[in-house]
């Protein structure tokens, strides 16, 4: 059992590892996209698509499937990377990212990409959304979950407490916000730019049940996602503490990286460290 | 003077109706349950209505991810703040997303005319109709109300229904048929086309028979259906008369006129007449009191098509 972990626990740094490797390539090729997020978020996907959630890439619209929503939508690049790897879409279509006509976007698009469950990019977006799904199963008495992964600094966004609000009135234990607390949004630390903290008190006191985990840490992130001993009737808010640009010594916690395009250089140096990490 | 009907009621019947039929009905609202009439669907779905508070961005966003797990939600809260306050809601939640939602401006226009220009919805035409794949519906009248709630529930995509609350009398027949996107013609005439919407609609036909007296036939065309707009419809209308007035309770910036002039200008040029509030914000009175003082009153479109009709001769 506890080596069945172990071997679970090695094959998500893995897939992460080159999730990371292929998003870098991709970012470099379409010379855009938001490198420093996609690694933040990187190791929660990962965790969610491969140990999880109920998902099945051959049925995109199961009515029973777990949705998972992507509201820090601009990190599209590791939501991509992610969901090609478990085989909604070919991984080869990777190589047309932001390129014309491509159905991915800068941006996901639900209409046109299968395993996205919403168009998001505009910040705040998604948790809203994601109260509706809840509310949805609930209606049905359906055991789907949901879960929302949101950005810090999209937290300054209003409508994230308005549906806060609901969920809590609601008592949607059925759903549950991840927070990429990376610490850093566009051009600064998010406390610097409209403090956030104290985050988990907030959570709280809109009656959320809160947990706080390592974001980069399987094993803690699987233990917070597969946890029963949540407290029932009330929505699950868990703050994952990242760093932005993890993985790459030179991007980690580094702002310039929110949306810098590594040089082919950069890139070579980056791709080395991640190569060098997963044989380590 | 016929009989007059808040528009409301039948939306509510033609909900709970709906409802009855199809358990994937819902409805989500903002702390808006009498001003949209939904005590009876609530009395009936307690389950089926969710009350998110004074929270329009929330609420579309809550309409997008109800329809994500299988319902139909129809949201329903006054047309000034559910659509300026979630307008990007509208936009990528729905639209962009082909969210199967429908949303319910309620006491649109100038309904709410003594709540000042805060309450008043004279834009929610224009931002709407801006927007892809949004179906933008105005009913003149119960009867297509009822029918424009049937559509909605029945055909996918995202929807925007302006619901006045304004009294009208019913202006089509009871075997009336909407057709989404299809203008019905309640009148011929081939002097004039007033093309109107909504709680217009009623006072182009008075307009009309006050025209008569001038010698003047107007056809008095319903444009429900904002978008799609029913482009042939406005093509006739254009050949057939040769001038067109459009009046409408908005303003008279990106509304029906708006949308007509786009057609006549660019396939079948005739002068024509946009009526509607001129690009200010309209002071405090009674919706009636409004409709008087912008000229959008039968007096006021006859006039306004006799000096279109008198410029037009003397060209």
């Amino acid at each position: 059992m506890a080596q069945d972990r172990e071997d679970q626990l090695a094959a998500l740094r893995r897939k992460a590892n080159l999730l990371r490797q292929r998003d870098l390539v991709m970012i470099q090729r379409a010379g855009m996209g938001h490198i420093g997020g996609d690694f933040s978020a990187l190791d929660i996907l990962v965790t969610l698509y491969f140990a999880v959630l109920r998902v099945d890439p051959q049925h995109p619209d199961a009515p029973d499937r777990d949705r998972f929503i992507l509201s820090k939508g601009h990190c599209a690049g590791a939501l991509y990377n992610t969901i090609a790897e478990v085989g909604f879409f070919p991984t080869s279509e990777l190589e047309t990212f932001m390129k014309p006509l491509s159905r991915l976007n800068g941006h996901p698009d639900r209409t046109k990409v299968p395993g996205v469950e919403a168009s998001t990019g505009p910040l705040g977006h998604g948790l809203p959304i994601g109260v509706g799904a809840a509310l949805a199963a609930r209606l049905d008495g359906a055991a789907w979950r949901t879960y929302v992964l949101t950005g810090d600094g999209e937290l300054q966004e209003g409508s994230n407490w308005e549906a806060a609000m609901a969920a809590a009135h609601y008592a949607l234990d059925n759903l549950t916000v991840i927070i990429d607390r990376n610490r850093l949004q566009q051009g600064a630390p998010t406390e610097d730019t409209i403090r956030l903290e104290p985050l988990a008190d907030k959570w709280r006191a809109f009656g959320w049940a809160v947990r706080e985990v390592d974001g980069h840490d399987y094993a803690a992130l699987l233990e917070m996602l597969q946890s029963e001993s949540w407290e029932p009737g009330r929505p699950r808010c868990l703050i994952a503490y990242t760093h932005k640009g993890q993985g790459v010594s030179f991007m980690c916690d580094n702002v310039d990286w929110h949306h810098r395009v590594p040089t082919p250089e950069e890139a070579e140096r980056a791709l080395q460290e991640l190569r060098e990490a997963v044989h380590g | 003077m016929s009989q007059l009907y808040d528009c409301r009621d039948a939306f509510a019947q033609a909900l709970e109706e709906a409802a009855r039929n199809d358990p994937r009905i819902v409805v989500v609202i903002n702390d808006s349950l009498g001003s949209s009439k939904l005590k009876g669907f609530k009395a009936a779905f307690p389950q089926r209505l969710v009350n998110v508070g004074i929270a329009e961005q929330n609420m579309v966003g809550v309409a997008a991810g109800l329809a994500n797990g299988g319902k139909i939600p129809f949201v329903s809260g006054a047309s000034p703040f559910l659509t300026a306050r979630a307008l990007e809601q509208i936009k990528v939640d729905l639209a962009y997303s082909r969210a199967n939602v429908k949303l319910c401006g309620m006491s649109s226009g100038l309904a709410y005319g003594e709540l000042g220009p805060t309450h008043h919805s004279i834009e929610d035409l224009a931002w709407t109709r801006a927007i892809a794949n949004l179906t933008v519906i105005v009913p003149a009248d119960p009867l297509e109300t009822t029918q424009a709630v049937h559509e909605a529930a029945r055909l996918s995509g995202p929807f925007f229904l302006r619901i006045s609350r304004m009294p009208v009398p019913q202006v089509h027949p009871a075997d009336y048929r909407f057709r989404l996107g299809k203008a019905s013609w309640l009148r011929q005439g081939s002097d004039v086309a007033i093309i109107a919407t909504g709680v217009m609609v009623a006072r182009a036909l008075e307009a009309a028979v006050l025209l008569t007296n001038d010698g003047i036939e107007a056809a008095v065309i319903n444009m429900a259906t904002i978008r799609p707009l029913d482009r042939e419809a406005v093509i006739e209308a254009a050949r057939r008369s040769g001038a067109i007035v459009t009046v409408e309770e908005h303003t008279v910036y990106g509304g029906l006129g708006g949308a007509v002039a786009e057609v006549v200008v660019t396939t079948y040029p005739v002068p024509m007449r946009i009526l509607g509030v001129p690009g200010v914000f309209a002071p405090t009175g009674s919706p009636e009191y409004l409709l008087e003082h912008f000229g959008l009153t039968p007096a006021g479109i006859r006039a306004a098509a006799l000096e279109l009709l008198r410029a037009r001769a003397e060209q």
